[in-house]
């Protein structure tokens, strides 16, 4: 019998179905877990997404991102092809979910990208018992250890009082870690403007209008205005404009980054960054371990990030394992 | 000790300096007694514990951890202290408050060598990631987040409101955790009485002599010397104790116990640490950096490389203060008191005899040894004053060297520079005329403008050739490049630096917009630059 999923060069395929979960080209019918770029594309014909999802693709690329859309709920199952396949949610950012299929009293789980850890902006994982349990592994390595994410807020405010005559302008991935971060400190109970890069309004309107606070935010840049946000603001950008040309323009900038990557001072180093911020939208080490614990699954494929180290866990734990190699998915960061 | 990770995760980030002086003076005004000192102590290099070392690191994080797992993070990280911090298993007990900075130092300092591990597991234990890392970084010494003694002093001095110089002079009748210092720096104690012996002097200093100072000055109200390459010293024994330190107060004794022994005076001499015999040969400042920064010295280093003193002054003299004196009459001093010393480690820096000022620049331009690197003014009436008065003493330095140079390579800077392509690795021709390739042969990243600085990030942003992270490869061949004329101190040869050469204080001086790339200067040029070894 031919397996329930297996990896194509387009992406994870399940041939009974006649889907794709996540697929890097185009094809007849996609599943999407989530709105980032690398596993939401344009150019399918029918696309299976949450609500969220749908809204995501079409803001960022167009109404017409896809043949035909439908939209499928947290928790519901439709049948596909004699396939079930129900949506749960994946706390990774909003809207993002995990996809189970089943048939033949096979279940398969393919998490997406997840995380454990709270997040004000999006539904919290549920981890789903199942035969075979499809993990990201972006930081699976040991040394991956995220602490709490109001503490690197902490950081980010006391540095604020400390240097209130530079911009903090911090590095956030416009997709669910900008706003994550904005809600952070709101809840944190920051209350001033936060100043947004022009790149992220249209995600952040969207959040808000999907009933996610952000507080008041302002554009860092106006065009008419010219005039740079006050002394001792906080900057929200995507991280690739925090060391380029457009941070000039503020009151000597003060360069954060919030990436799980900046758990490792050479990375840090790298990018330039003074002030470090660990938040990070995906599981760390231990999250990703006691993940595939919960789930019971007796078999782990692993897949985008560092599949060797998560497959030597699962053989020391006596969990069957295998690399699964899925070409065209990139780190967290740009 | 979650501060003072803290304390030292911003620091090795943050490249201002007062922005490294503000993270500073806001740990001592936070932190409490006697956590602080340690902090302070650890920050001067005071502290360390031969017990901990890095093998024995490695072997307790074997003993928890899959060594296949540790190989794959280890390979990833690349740094033992800080793979060892993120993998260590988190403690059962994470309740329990984590271990005060000073708890961290006393069971650091009670553990003998057969307990160390045990000690050392139990704190890991109770710490989180950067505790842990700050922990082993304080155990196996250097904590390498870009911060001198010199600068802390600053931040001390900044925190109580206090000069610098009174602090350096206290210092080495200081210990750990330093509460009578913060006590006198918070104005709520004495200032300590400096116990002890053989104390530092804070060391007078010069200014740059301008063009424009030269109207105003006598030339018969000035002595001059010889400004020699090699690093400030100042030699002091008393009472049986001696001690060599730096200019900036660090007793740096233990590398040089070759000149330690000799000093066998009661006295405080200044002068210039140099390499070789006085009587025959001065050495090069490459020689004298065989010497430089090392724990332990040996034989050879001290047969091969053996330091003197040249001395240009007194500072203490038989247990009398020389200082208030005037500078011809110390000189004197000096001069008959040196008969006493051993001449294979300690002589009179020369005076030059000069009339007038074009006189004396004659003779700096074309000094009587390479080791010399331009000419000292001293006012024969002045007292020695700690600190660079202006005035009583002025450099006057032989002109940098200078070479053209294409630009080969740019990488970002930090901090108000991180948008801007601001660090510049330069090359020189090498290779058959016909078919000339660039060699590099050095980094530079200050001496222009900030006008400059945006031409030339332009410059690099509309010629990037390749990107490698943050360093972009420049265009630059026979008929395309930016010269830059780069200003330097001196050359020696290098085995690390892939032209055989290595630069001291490079910095750009001028932009050649106007200069083809083939006709920037050639590697031969550079070579004819280097000293023929020692001697005079």
């Amino acid at each position: 019998m031919a397996p329930l999923l297996r990896s194509q060069p387009q992406g994870l395929c399940c041939p009974e179905g006649g889907f794709f979960i996540d697929p890097v080209r185009p094809v007849e019918r996609a599943l999407i877990t989530h709105g980032h770029s690398d596993h939401a594309r344009a150019g399918h014909g029918a696309v299976l997404a949450t609500r969220e999802t749908l809204d995501i693709m079409a803001l960022r690329y167009g109404p017409g991102f896809a043949g035909s859309t439908q939209e499928i709920g947290l928790g519901e199952t439709v049948t596909i092809g004699g396939v079930a396949v129900t949506f749960h949610p994946a706390g990774h950012v909003l809207g993002s979910a995990q996809i189970c299929v089943e048939a033949n009293g096979t279940r398969i789980v393919a998490s997406g990208d997840y995380k454990r850890s709270p997040d004000p902006t999006c539904t919290s994982f549920e981890p789903i018992p199942c035969d075979i349990f499809i993990t990201e592994a972006t930081f699976a390595l040991p040394v991956f250890t995220h602490p709490q994410a109001s503490h690197e807020i902490g950081h980010l405010l006391k540095s604020v009082r400390q240097f209130p005559e530079r911009t903090h302008i911090v590095g956030a991935y416009t997709l669910g870690k900008a706003q994550r971060v904005i809600a952070l400190l709101r809840e944190a109970g920051y209350n001033e403007p936060i100043y947004i890069h022009g790149a992220l309004s249209k995600l952040c309107g969207y959040y808000e209008s999907a009933g996610v606070p952000l507080g008041i935010l302002e554009p860092a840049t106006m065009e008419e205005r010219g005039a740079a946000p006050p002394v001792g603001s906080i900057v929200v950008a995507p991280p690739a404009a925090i060391d380029d040309r457009w941070s000039r323009r503020f009151a000597d900038p003060l360069a954060c980054f919030a990436s799980g990557w900046m758990r490792i001072r050479q990375r840090v180093r790298q990018r330039g960054v003074e002030l470090p911020l660990i938040i990070s939208d995906h599981a760390d080490w231990e999250e990703l371990t006691q993940t595939i614990r919960e789930t019971g699954a007796g078999e782990v494929w692993v897949t985008h990030g560092r599949e060797e180290a998560l497959v030597r866990w699962c053989e020391i734990n006596g969990i069957a394992a295998k690399p699964l190699h899925l070409a065209g998915y990139e780190d967290e960061t740009e | 000790m979650e501060r003072f990770a803290e304390l030292l995760d911003r620091l090795v980030l943050t490249p201002s300096r007062n922005g490294k002086l503000r993270l500073l003076t806001d740990y001592f005004a936070t932190v409490p007694d006697p956590d602080r000192g340690y902090g302070l102590a650890a920050l001067t290099g005071g502290i360390g514990f031969p017990a901990v070392k890095p093998a024995m690191l490695r072997m307790l994080v074997m003993e928890r951890v899959d060594p296949v797992l540790f190989g794959y993070s280890y390979d990833y990280v690349g740094d033992l202290a800080e793979t060892v911090s993120l993998i260590w298993p988190a403690g059962e007990n994470e309740e329990a408050e984590a271990p005060s900075l000073s708890e961290v130092v006393e069971r650091l300092a009670q553990a003998s060598r057969s307990d160390a591990p045990a000690v050392v597991a139990r704190l890991l234990d109770q710490l989180s990631p950067s505790g842990r890392f700050a922990a082993i970084k304080l155990a196996t010494g250097g904590l390498r987040v870009g911060v001198s003694a010199r600068l802390t002093k600053q931040a001390l001095a900044d925190f109580g409101q206090v000069d610098v110089q009174e602090i350096e002079e206290l210092w080495h009748g200081l210990w750990p955790p330093y509460t009578e210092l913060f006590a006198w720096l918070e104005k709520r104690g004495p200032k300590p009485e400096n116990a002890a012996k053989a104390p530092f002097r804070p060391v007078m200093l010069a200014h740059a002599i301008e063009e424009a100072d030269f109207a105003n000055l006598k030339p018969a109200d000035y002595a001059a010397e010889w400004k020699w390459d090699g690093i400030r010293v100042q030699a002091v024994a008393e009472d049986g104790v001696r001690r060599l330190y730096s200019r900036t107060g660090d007793d740096i004794s233990g590398a040089f116990p070759d000149l330690a022994e000799a000093m066998d005076f009661e006295a405080a001499l200044d002068g210039e640490l140099l390499v070789g015999d006085p009587r025959e040969r001065t050495g090069t400042f490459s020689d004298l950096q065989q010497r430089l920064n090392r724990k332990s010295v040996s034989q050879k280093m001290l047969r091969d490389y053996p330091v003197f003193m040249r001395c240009y002054d007194v500072l203490s003299l038989g247990g009398r203060d020389t200082r208030p004196l005037a500078y011809a009459e110390r000189r004197e001093l000096l001069k008959e008191f040196l008969t006493t010393l051993p001449p294979d480690r300690f002589d009179l820096s020369p005076a030059i005899s000069f009339e007038t000022w074009e006189d004396l620049d004659d003779k700096r331009c074309n000094p009587p040894h390479p080791i010399i690197e331009g000419v000292m003014l001293k006012r024969r009436d002045s007292h020695y004053l700690p600190g660079r008065p202006k005035g009583p003493w002025f450099k006057w330095k032989r002109d940098p060297f200078t070479v053209d140079a294409v630009l080969m390579y740019a990488q970002r800077g930090h901090g108000k520079r991180s948008s801007f392509y601001s660090d510049y690795t330069f090359g020189v021709w090498a290779g058959p005329e016909e078919e000339p390739m660039l060699v590099p042969v050095g980094k530079a990243y200050f001496g222009f403008t900030d006008e400059e600085l945006k031409q030339i990030d332009k410059y690099v942003r509309d010629n990037t050739t390749e990107r490698f992270g943050p360093v972009r490869a420049v265009r630059a061949d026979r008929n395309h490049g930016l010269v830059l004329e780069v200003a330097f101190e001196g050359l020696a040869r290098s085995t690390r630096h892939k032209s055989g050469i290595a630069m001291r204080f490079p910095r750009i001086s001028r932009l050649r917009w106007d200069k083809p790339s083939r006709e920037a200067d050639r590697i031969e040029t550079l070579e004819a630059m280097i000293p023929k070894g020692a001697g005079a």
